[in-house]
């Protein structure tokens, strides 16, 4: 049972491909040696920005033999007076089998002569040899490249290969380069070339001598070093930073720490500024006290031993020196005009280039959050008009400044921090200007399902409107998202749009945003592009709808058929959405229910073979003299319980809806026992059909209860 | 022992190493191109001669112009105009990356004492439609050099690839000198006294003056005016190479030597192999620049921007075809007139010469 180790020696791997790379390659080798029943151990792997290589311990080294029963011709064929023909010395010579081991097997279509054939395993070095190639070409990577031939493909070039089975070195090729036993240790602290003596552990430890350790080596030792640097400074905690780990991970083969310093007057810049700079321009990590606070200290992962002489910290120094001078000198420069003086050059700032500058966009966006101001105070909830006017106006003004144009992921962050030192207008009150600052800072937010919302209304409507701009100048464009293909994250601003709607308790239906957002847009030049509004509502409706479901069950954790039912009645008013489903998922467990969405499905299903038949329902339900008792029964329970359901609804009370629905159950029942609806009587009919409408549409104004998965009947 | 403490490289010593270190492994060594440039990629010697099959080596120094980026000489670290040192390696060799480490061993940084990293970074130029994959070189935090395997030039898919390392200069004179500031780079020293001659002696001026002239005195009027003149020289430049370089094409690529070099040049054979590219190309970075003086002057609207700059690729892009066909019809020529001087000879301009019985 050999090891098997497979090494890809590659020019700098992207670090932010290197781990998912290296887990389809695990996959892809496994999928390779189970298809061809190699695989009996397990597969590691080892990964540096320099080296895919995975190990699978203990393969077979060839696969089994397959004996296998080939049938001939038929024995009226092979024989001729008891002798066997040239057919049956002609297929024994096809079958490599001696004419004396040919054997007789009864068929259904009669007896033939047959023959036993051992099918020779192949080796696994063959099988790799022949394999491996295909399966290190399929990997999928972000972006690639060719170096040597267009057809060959590979995320940077590949330049050497180790692939053996114990100490034997595998005939294989990719991309013009042999496997070898040879690999290739620590760029700057190996000199020499690291011959392999064999798979397994054996190649472990020369990596490791030659300077080369693992993933899970790596992360080790630079979280040591870390908490090591660290301790030099009394009181210090360095921030955890868990992406940013995971990139110096996979930019280093050897991992080591340096502890460096910056002048402590730069900590009058805003922290934003500070940590964005040192996350994730340089990959420092920060450090803070027991309060949070930064300190004058940073952490940078290097890729060498160690820093004897200091000359490393000296460079990285005198780098982030540079960098928070500049940011100061741009922090500075950007004093000299305010906010306001800034709005009139955003016309010089393209937003999209069919939607106009972002003077346009601003405007739009200033008249979309008055219209949902006003919707809010129609609600009696309370938003200060003159806040969210103003922090609409200048939240897109930062694009203008130096510091945002150097650092691009600081955009409303900056605009709210400007916003609060300078004085924008004098006769605003401190309070009032804080919360404008508050809102232009916080409505890019939340950026991801996981981040926070704005924390203030104002900064939630600021928020939407921003967004529903957007999504609507491009879905009015016909630039709706597909598959992997979403260039403007617009899938990410409807679900921040959702999330706000829902946490917030914004008031509002999906449709009516976007209808708003859309005609902000009217009679501007971008419109001559625009889709069909009929186009337009149909791709918004579907796209937010796919949003509020993503929303129900990944964020929420609503299971997949209370969210299909919910949404069935409605996917337009998101915190009704939310309500509906909280109150759906505690009666879902009822056996009411269960037997309710059974009955829905079957209504459904009567109304629409009625439709197709041409046949309609009645104008309004009628107790009738020849109607039958589960009729008016059914008939009594809806002028009695649907006032009451009615009110609940009003109110929102949805699970006291329920309940009363619940009780619907045995009528229900009883009626499709007894009741045939499609009898020959039109009158009848007619009256029974509207029965069924009318409960249909009872039961699916809280959920479409057909979309119920029911539970295996006991 | 690292070069920044003891008797480190002048800037003008660090650019006579790179060129020597790389002139011993085979570059030619190019002079800076004398056009506008915003990188040296835009460089003819970059730009051009990366397309199609014909290997190359090179190396030069390119001043490149980016008006917005001017600081009126008062940011330590900000130029309007930096110095790149750019190598184009055509084919890359196998041990490119260990021959840029060597390079930098060249200039006397001690990579043992030092940290390297090859990060991700992917070069795009829409306006000349060309990108690549590579690397930006980060030493001690710092970026120095940007690594870039080219696959496109001028929505040319080429083959063979190139490596292109474009060093930025004052950065590594920076990091050697252990300055904070670029105007502080010791640009040369008086070889009798030892007496420094700083960056900012040599280009405070420069930058001062062009981020005046960028910012505040650029006629808008005028260098809209210029840019259409360029683009329409350009243009009917590039039409009648186009049109000579087609009607070789229709006539079935094929033309005899001696027709071809009869008619005192005014065969269509002839007439393609004389289209002046290089000029037309000349006019494409002109127009190139004054886009950048134009969008640092705020006087491009966000309607007209996205339009400017397709203008200008429309150009890069019409050039590198067109220079590629052309490259096509003299290397086709240039092998007829080498192998049967005196007889006629057919001459295919698409591919590779068949011979002929």
């Amino acid at each position: 049972m050999p090891d098997f180790l497979l090494e890809i020696g590659c020019e700098e791997i992207p670090a932010r491909m290197i781990d998912a790379a290296s887990q389809e390659l695990r996959e892809r080798v496994g999928a390779l040696l189970t298809r061809e029943r190699l695989l009996s151990g397990e597969i590691s792997s080892l990964d540096t920005p320099r080296r895919l290589a995975l190990m699978a311990s203990g393969i077979a080294a060839a696969q089994a033999d397959v004996i296998e029963q080939i049938t001939g011709p038929s024995v009226n064929v092979a024989y001729k007076e008891g002798q066997l023909t040239p057919a049956a010395h002609a297929f024994a010579k096809k079958t490599g089998v001696d004419v004396s081991h040919l054997e007789k097997v009864s068929t259904p279509k009669g007896e033939y002569i047959s023959a036993k054939v051992t099918k020779k395993g192949r080796t696994a070095a063959e099988i790799l040899a022949e394999g491996l190639p295909k399966e290190i070409s399929a990997i999928y990577w972000p972006k690639n490249m060719y170096w040597r031939k267009p057809s060959e493909r590979f995320v940077r070039p590949v330049r050497w290969l180790v692939a053996m089975l114990d100490g034997e070195t595998l005939p294989m090729e990719f991309d013009g380069i042999r496997a070898g036993n040879i690999s290739r240790g620590h760029r700057i602290l190996t000199d020499a070339p690291v011959a392999i003596p064999r798979s397994g552990s054996a190649y472990v430890d020369s990596l490791r001598a030659a300077k080369v350790l693992g993933r899970a080596e790596r992360e080790h030792q630079i979280r040591k070093a870390l908490d090591a640097a660290t301790r030099t400074i009394p009181g210090a905690r360095w921030r955890e930073d868990e992406p940013l780990l995971d990139t110096v991970v996979n930019l280093t083969e050897y991992p080591s720490v340096i502890l460096g310093g910056f002048e402590a007057q730069f900590l009058a810049l805003p922290e934003e500024v500070l940590v964005t700079v040192m996350r994730d321009h340089q990959k420092y990590f920060a450090l803070e006290d027991a309060n949070g606070k930064l300190l004058p200290h940073f952490l940078a992962v290097l890729n060498t031993d160690s820093d004897p002489h200091g000359f490393i910290r000296q460079g990285n120094e005198r780098v982030l020196r540079a960098r928070f001078n500049d940011a100061r000198f741009f922090w500075e420069t950007d004093q000299k005009k305010s906010l306001l003086e800034r709005f009139d050059l955003l016309r010089n700032v393209t937003f999209q280039k069919d939607l106009g500058s972002y003077y346009d966009k601003t405007q739009r966006v200033q008249r979309l959050c008055s219209w949902l101001s006003e919707i809010l105070k129609q609600n009696e909830v309370v938003v200060r008009p003159g806040v969210i006017h103003k922090a609409a106006c200048l939240a897109k003004t930062d694009l203008t400044t130096e510091l945002v144009k150097e650092f691009t992921e600081l955009q409303g962050i900056i605009g709210g921090l400007y916003a609060r030192v300078q004085q924008l207008d004098p006769n605003l009150p401190e309070a009032t200007r804080f919360a404008i600052a508050d809102a232009i800072y916080d409505h890019y937010k939340p950026e991801s399902t996981d981040d926070d919302i704005p924390r203030s209304l104002e900064g939630a409507i600021l928020s939407i409107g921003d967004k529903a701009d957007t999504i609507a100048g491009m879905f009015a464009l016909g630039l709706v998202p597909s598959g992997s293909k979403d260039p403007f994250a617009l899938r990410r601003q409807a679900n921040a749009i959702v999330k706000v709607i829902a946490e917030k308790k914004v008031p509002i239906r999906l449709s009516e945003l976007m209808r708003d957002a859309r005609s902000g847009y009217q009679k501007s030049e971008a419109e001559k592009k625009f889709v069909d509004d009929r186009k337009y509502e149909d791709s918004v409706k579907t796209f937010f709808r796919e949003r509020l479901e993503f929303y129900l069950r990944e964020v929420c954790g609503y299971a997949y058929d209370v969210v299909k039912a919910v949404l069935g009645a409605d996917a337009d008013d998101v915190v009704d959405a939310l309500a509906r489903a909280q109150a759906v998922k505690q009666v879902l467990h009822m056996p009411e229910f269960q037997a309710i969405g059974a009955a829905c499905k079957r209504m459904r299903n009567i109304l629409r073979q009625a439709d197709e038949k041409g046949i309609a329902p009645a104008e309004r339900v009628e107790t009738q003299k020849d109607s039958s008792d589960e009729e008016k029964n059914l008939i009594r329970y809806l002028e009695q319980s649907g006032d009451k359901v009615e009110q609940h609804r009003k109110k929102k009370e949805y699970l006291e809806a329920l309940q009363l629905l619940s009780a619907a159950r045995e009528p229900v029942d009883r009626f499709f026992d007894k009741v045939m609806v499609m009898v020959e009587d039109h009158q009848v009919r007619a009256n029974r059909l509207a029965l069924l409408r009318t409960l249909l549409h009872e039961f699916s104004t809280i959920a479409d209860f057909s979309e119920i998965v029911t539970e295996a009947k006991a | 022992m690292t070069p920044a403490k003891s008797n480190p490289l002048t800037f003008q010593e660090l650019i006579l190493r790179l060129q020597t270190f790389w002139a011993e492994r085979g570059c030619i060594l190019q002079q800076p191109y004398d056009v506008e440039v915003g990188a040296g990629t835009m460089a003819p010697e970059t730009f051009l001669r990366v397309l199609g099959p014909k290997p190359y080596k090179v190396a030069y120094v390119q001043p490149s112009r980016r008006p917005a980026d001017g600081r009126y000489g008062e940011n330590p670290n900000r130029l309007f105009k930096h110095m790149q040192l750019q190598v184009i390696l055509k084919p890359p060799p196998e041990n490119v990356q260990e021959l840029y480490l060597e390079s930098l061993e060249a200039i006397g940084i001690d990579l043992r004492h030092h940290d390297i990293k090859f990060e991700e970074d992917n070069w795009e130029a829409p306006t000349l439609s060309a990108w690549g994959v590579g690397w930006q070189v980060m030493l001690d935090g710092q970026e120095i050099t940007q690594f870039t395997y080219f696959q496109q030039c001028g929505g040319v898919d080429l083959f063979p690839i190139c490596a292109e390392l474009t060093y930025g200069l004052e950065r590594i004179a920076q990091f050697l000198q252990d300055l904070d500031s670029i105007y502080d780079i010791v640009w040369a020293r008086d070889p009798q006294t030892g007496a420094p001659v700083r960056y900012g002696d040599v280009r405070l001026a420069d930058e001062l003056q062009f981020s005046v002239y960028n910012f505040e005195a650029a006629d808008v009027d005028k260098s809209w005016e210029h840019f259409r003149l360029y683009e329409a020289e350009c243009k009917t430049l590039l039409e009648e190479i186009r049109v000579n370089l087609d009607s070789v094409e229709a006539s079935g690529g094929t033309v005899s030597v001696s027709v071809a070099m009869a008619d005192g040049g005014q065969t269509a054979m002839a007439r393609a192999l004389r289209g002046p590219i290089l000029a037309a190309y000349d006019l494409c970075l002109k127009c190139s620049h004054l886009f950048n003086i134009l969008d640092a002057r705020g006087a491009i609207s966000v309607t007209e921007r996205v339009g400017v700059i397709a203008r200008v690729r429309a150009l890069a892009v019409g050039i590198a075809k067109a220079w590629v066909d052309q490259q096509k019809l003299e290397d086709g020529f240039e092998r007829d007139i080498e192998a049967k001087p005196n007889q006629k000879k057919k001459v295919n301009s698409n591919k590779q010469l068949s011979p002929v019985g």
